[in-house]
Order: structure tokens, then C-alpha cells, then sequence
């Protein structure tokens, strides 16, 4: 009996092995070289990974290699991440890539610049964006491995400076697969958990190129640049820089350099203190030598020795006018005293005491004390008075007689 | 005072001591600015011995959540070496 032999359809036997791969190879690593890389306008990306041997197609669908943090190049050295299976209408199979990872100096040399680029485009770098580092942190978020050399020789730094600072450490792997995601993770969580801290140290000791990948990854970047605690990136030696160091608020070059940073400044600033208060106290007594010694000057000025000099002056020009006031005065009086001597001078001249001292005389008849001046005026036996030109004479009329002949002998009678 | 932020009151310092310099204030002036001048330096070395020296890690829980617990490195060492 001849057994009835099966007969495939192409595509049947196309799906059968696309069902054998893909559960043969449901996940596989792979490497190899990229070659013949196409990006479709589709969105997916068409390639062959290649070694000295052999080559197979490779694709990677646009949801996918939307996640890549570069772009493969021809050439590149990659592991990547995918299923084996069979393209059924073509009969080809090939690798349905999930990841890529570039692997080689050249190839995470070409990633790194490559996101650098990217980053930078995107204004992640922008130094505007850059916190300022509290000055005094004493609250310190380290997010790294709880093992590695970078928690010891921050807590050796810290040690030794007698630092009295409160440190929180969220322990993450710093390499491999997961550490990336680990790292981003913690940074968030510390954001949301510890928004209290006042710094957050982010990094681990050195390590080769690969070692420190995880510090290249977008996802860790992106954490940076959202976090809101200022982070310092410290990452392996002076001469590793990672794209976090970047982002980062400040690089410090290596961890126990970023102990020194939150440290030192402590010190600084303790002497900063001192200083600035030793310069207030100083210009304080500056300030006050100044004025007592203005005040001194003031109080030992002339002025204050010998204050009559205030009005002396003024009473130096009193006097000078007084003094001439007065003799303008005294002229004054003699001038006055000079006329009116000549005026009496004159006066005495017409007085008719003058003529009584020549040895006339006058008579008055009493007690009228009327001049007499005609016979007519007296009756006999009346009393005159006979003004002479020293005292006075009393008399009484004993005759009276007409003037006709000497007139002198009858007008009256004359005495001493 | 007390709300004031360390950095403040450093620039705030830096500032009497450039207006004391300066010396153009009344005396009150100058007096006042003296005054507070003490007033930040000691508010500022009081923030500088104010901190506790504390070193915690972060671990998770037994309901998973994570919680700060005091930190020493060689525990932290044999707990790994004990797991691998």
C-alpha cells in the first residue's frame, strides 16, 4: 500500500514554518552588523543584520522603532532584541525586531551622539533651564548602586569632613538591562516621595563605556530634566561624560567630587560667615571712630575754645560806633553851646541889666511893681522900688516935681 | 526670619556689609543695618549646625512600598553577597 503523500500549498507550508520558528524563537538576542537599512515611508524599518558569514532580513515595525534612542546606521554593531518568523507571501524568513542595543565603542559612540544631538535640540541642555545647587544642602537624595564604590566614597567624603547632613540613598542597579529604567524611576520617586530633599545626586563609580550606558539613556535624561530637586550628576571618572551629566543641574566629575561640592561648601561657607560678620563689625567701628573723632574736631574747633570770638567782632564795631556816635555828639553840643554863648553874649549886650550896671535904674511904683516912667504915674507919700544894678531900694514919694530943667536930678532919686 | 532661606540671608548679609562699607547711612541707618547684619550671622551659623548627620535607604516593605531605614554599607555588601 502506497501511503498517499501529503502536498503543501506554498503558502501552507510559508505559515507552518512561521509557526515552528516563531515557537522556536519566540525571544532571541541577536548580533550583528547592520547592512541594506531602509527606513520605509511606512514608518518600519527594513535591514540585515550580517556577520563574516552569513546574513538575514531584519524589520522592525514603526511603533517599535519609534522607541529607539538612535537611528541605526549601516555598518553599526547591534544586539537585537526579537522573534524569528516568516514573511508568508515572500517565503523569506527573518527577525522581527522589538530592540536594538548598539554594542561597540563606535556603534554607543554614534548613539550618544546621536541623542546628545537630539536632546540638545530639544533644549534639554539649555543652561537657562540649570537650578542654582542649594548652598547649604542638608537634605541629600543619592540615587545609585547601595554597594557601589560611588555610595562609599560619598559617605567617605562625609565622614571625614564630620558633615552633619541628612543623606537618603534609593538603591538602583547602575548596569545593565534594567538599569536605566531603575535609575529613571527612583529619580521620580524621590521627586514625589522626598520633594523636601534640597539635592539629589544621581551616578556610580567608574566603570568602561558599557558600564556606564545606563547614564546615556534617554528615559534617565528625561527623569533629570523633570526632576524638580536640583540633581548633580556624578558619573565614573573626570573623564566619563554621560548625557545625564548634561541634564544634569550641575556635573560633578566624579561622585566623592560630589560630595565635596555639598561639603565643601559647608565650610566655605562657615568661613564666609565669619568674614562677612567680622566686616559688618569692622565697618561698624569705622563708622563710629569716624564720627567720634568728627565730634572730637568739633568740640576742640575754636569756636567752641573761645566762643566770645562769636561776638567779639560785634562788639568791637558797637563799640567803634558808639565811639563815634559820641563824639559826633559832643561836637554837636559844643557847636550848640558855641552859639548859644554868642547868642547870650548878644543878649547880655541889649539886656537892660547891663544898662542898670552902667548906673541907671529902674523904678516901680508898689505894689503894682509898675515902671515908672512919668510923674503922672505917683502921688505923694507912695511906696516905689528902685531897681539898681546890684539889690533893690524901697522908697517913698516926698516930692514930686515937672521936669523942666534937669531932667537927671527929677526922675529920681539914686542910690546904692 | 525664620522663613527666610539660607541663600537670602547669605545675599542679604553680602549686602549690608557692601552698604556698611559704602558708609553713606545716617548713623541710625548704619545701626539698624548693623543690627541686622548680627541678627542674619547668627541666623546663618545656627543653620549651618542645625542639620542631624543621618545616612537612610530607602527599602522596600513587606506590602512592597518603600520605606527609609537607617543605612550601613558592610550590611548592604553581605546582604549581596548572600543573594548571589
Amino acid at each position: 500500500m502506497e501511503e498517499p503523500r501529503k502536498i503543501y500549498k506554498v503558502s501552507e507550508i510559508n505559515k507552518i514554518a512561521k509557526n515552528l520558528l516563531e515557537e522556536k524563537f519566540p525571544e532571541i538576542w541577536l548580533e550583528g552588523e547592520i547592512s541594506n537599512f531602509t527606513l520605509h515611508s511606512s514608518g518600519h524599518l527594513y535591514f540585515s543584520l550580517k556577520d563574516e558569514d552569513a546574513q538575514i532580513n531584519a524589520i522592525m515595525y514603526k511603533w517599535q522603532a519609534g522607541q529607539l534612542e538612535f537611528v541605526p546606521e549601516n555598518g553599526m554593531k547591534v544586539i537585537a532584541q526579537g522573534k524569528i518568523s516568516v514573511f508568508v507571501k515572500g517565503g523569506r524568513y527573518q527577525i522581527i525586531v522589538y530592540g536594538l542595543k548598539p554594542i561597540g565603542i563606535g556603534a554607543l559612540q554614534q548613539a550618544f551622539e546621536q541623542l546628545k544631538r537630539k536632546l540638545e535640540r530639544e533644549g534639554l541642555f539649555d543652561k537657562a533651564r540649570k537650578r542654582p545647587i542649594p548652598m547649604l544642602p542638608q537634605k541629600i537624595g543619592i540615587v545609585t548602586s547601595p554597594t557601589g564604590a560611588a555610595i562609599r566614597d560619598i559617605l567617605n567624603i562625609i565622614e571625614r569632613r564630620f558633615a552633619n547632613v541628612h543623606i537618603l540613598i534609593h538603591p538602583v542597579r547602575v548596569q545593565g538591562d534594567r538599569a536605566a529604567g531603575e535609575i529613571a524611576e527612583a529619580i521620580a520617586y524621590v521627586n514625589e516621595r522626598f520633594p523636601s530633599l534640597d539635592v539629589l545626586i544621581v551616578g556610580r563609580g567608574g566603570g568602561s563605556l558599557e558600564d556606564l550606558w545606563s547614564f546615556n539613556r534617554e528615559i534617565v535624561a528625561r527623569a533629570i530634566y523633570n526632576s524638580r530637586i536640583p540633581v548633580i550628576s556624578a558619573v565614573g571618572h573626570e573623564v566619563d561624560y554621560t548625557i545625564a551629566d548634561f541634564v544634569a543641574d550641575l556635573r560633578a566629575p566624579t561622585p566623592s567630587a560630589a560630595a565635596e561640592l555639598v561639603v565643601t561648601n559647608k565650610i566655605e561657607l562657615e568661613k564666609k560667615i565669619l568674614l562677612l560678620t567680622s566686616k559688618i563689625k569692622l565697618s561698624m567701628k569705622h563708622e563710629l571712630d569716624e564720627l567720634t573723632s568728627q565730634y572730637r574736631r568739633l568740640v576742640d574747633s575754636r569756636i567752641f575754645l573761645h566762643p566770645e570770638e562769636l561776638y567779639s567782632q560785634f562788639q568791637q564795631e558797637i563799640d567803634y560806633y558808639l565811639e563815634k556816635i559820641t563824639s559826633k555828639c559832643a561836637h554837636f553840643l559844643d557847636f550848640q553851646k558855641e552859639r548859644l554863648n554868642s547868642i547870650a553874649g548878644k543878649l547880655n549886650v541889649l539886656s537892660p541889666l547891663n544898662i542898670l550896671a552902667r548906673g541907671y535904674s529902674i523904678t516901680y511904683k508898689l505894689p503894682e511893681n509898675e515902671i515908672l516912667k512919668s510923674i503922672s504915674q505917683v502921688t505923694m507919700k507912695d511906696k516905689v522900688k528902685i531897681k539898681l544894678h546890684r539889690g533893690e531900694i524901697i522908697c517913698t514919694v516926698e516930692e514930686t516935681d515937672i521936669p523942666v530943667k534937669k531932667e537927671s536930678e527929677k526922675r529920681g532919686v539914686k542910690g546904692e | 526670619m525664620e522663613e527666610m532661606k539660607f541663600e537670602e540671608a547669605v545675599s542679604r548679609l553680602e549686602k549690608i556689609v557692601q552698604q556698611l562699607e559704602e558708609g553713606e547711612k545716617s548713623l541710625e541707618g548704619s545701626l539698624k543695618l548693623f543690627e541686622e547684619g548680627i541678627k542674619l550671622s547668627k541666623f546663618c551659623s545656627g543653620k549651618l549646625e542645625e542639620a542631624k548627620k543621618k545616612i537612610e535607604i530607602l527599602t522596600k516593605s513587606e506590602k512592597g512600598e518603600l520605606a527609609a531605614k537607617p543605612f550601613n554599607l558592610e550590611e548592604e555588601i553581605e546582604k549581596k553577597e548572600n543573594n548571589s
